[in-house]
């Protein structure tokens, strides 16, 4: 799925990274601690998050996410936005609630995958 | 090539830089989009342990041809049980750090697991050393 379908299926807003809405979204994660997000996400993962942070920015730049949805409405600062921009993060933001905002996009295709959370901290389980 | 930033405890809005420019550092210089994300991940975790936990402390990053090292010293209150403070879920962070989306207890395990090689020594009333080092994939890989 490509970063425009999200904004077309979310009625979302973009915020920043409209040069990048054709790049491939190969899978999302609800979430809204900073920690689970650099336990569990793989690179090129969309985000959906309710927790407006200048960190979610930066953690997602550090993981190489695909971008950033805002979901219930929630709007981040300009400042935000701009760390966003120099990072060359997208982020969107929508109205629909986290729940819906996954549904939405679960049905049309786009999969979880998150990974595994680690166990014994081993090699099986290395990135 | 080496990188050295200061991190300042308790700094929560420059929080990162220092992660954020070695990551870009290591993209300039040519290293693979999957080892720099690694450094990254394992430099921003460290970073943010210092801003959470410790006075103040430094993040060195040294490239080598076929390894990255980075470590992470500060000066804080030091980690008394360090096996404990291993264990996924374990966390001292205070509630206002946990209300940021932090303080869940992953960052030490986290380090490990995105390191090839990970160490870890702490003085109580001192501070706390993490030593980690990321291989880079051999040419041709």
């Amino acid at each position: 799925m490509r970063l425009r379908d999200v904004v077309r299926i979310l009625e979302a807003q973009v915020l920043t990274g409209e040069d990048r809405l054709d790049e491939e979204v190969e899978a999302a994660c609800g979430c809204d601690l900073i920690s689970d997000i650099l336990a569990f996400t793989k690179a090129r993962m969309l985000v959906l998050t309710g927790l407006v942070s200048p960190q979610m920015v930066r953690a997602a730049e550090m993981m190489d996410l695909a971008g950033i949805v805002f979901v219930r409405g929630k709007k981040p600062p300009s400042d935000i936005v701009g760390m966003a921009r120099e990072a060359g993060l997208p982020v969107l933001c929508t109205s629909y609630p986290l729940y819906d905002s996954s549904g939405l996009l679960f049905e049309a295709g786009l999969p979880g995958r998150c990974a595994r959370p680690p166990r014994h901290g081993g090699p099986q389980d290395a990135p | 090539m080496r990188l050295e930033y200061q991190v300042i405890g308790g700094d929560f809005q420059a929080a990162g830089e220092a992660a954020a420019k070695i990551k870009r550092t290591l993209r300039q210089v040519g290293i693979d989009a999957e080892t720099a994300r690694r450094v990254a991940i394992v430099a921003y975790e460290a970073e943010m342990n210092i801003v959470i936990h410790a006075y103040r402390g430094a993040l060195r990053v040294e490239i080598s041809p076929k390894k990255i090292d980075v470590c992470a010293d500060d000066e804080g209150p030091g980690i008394p049980d360090i096996p404990l403070a291993m264990q996924e879920g374990y966390s001292t962070a205070p509630e206002k750090v946990r209300e940021m989306g932090f303080g869940a207890g992953l960052g030490l395990p986290n380090m490990k697991r995105y390191s090839d090689e990970f160490d870890i020594e702490s003085e109580v009333g001192r501070g706390t050393s993490v030593r980690m080092t990321i291989n880079l994939p051999a040419k041709g890989s």
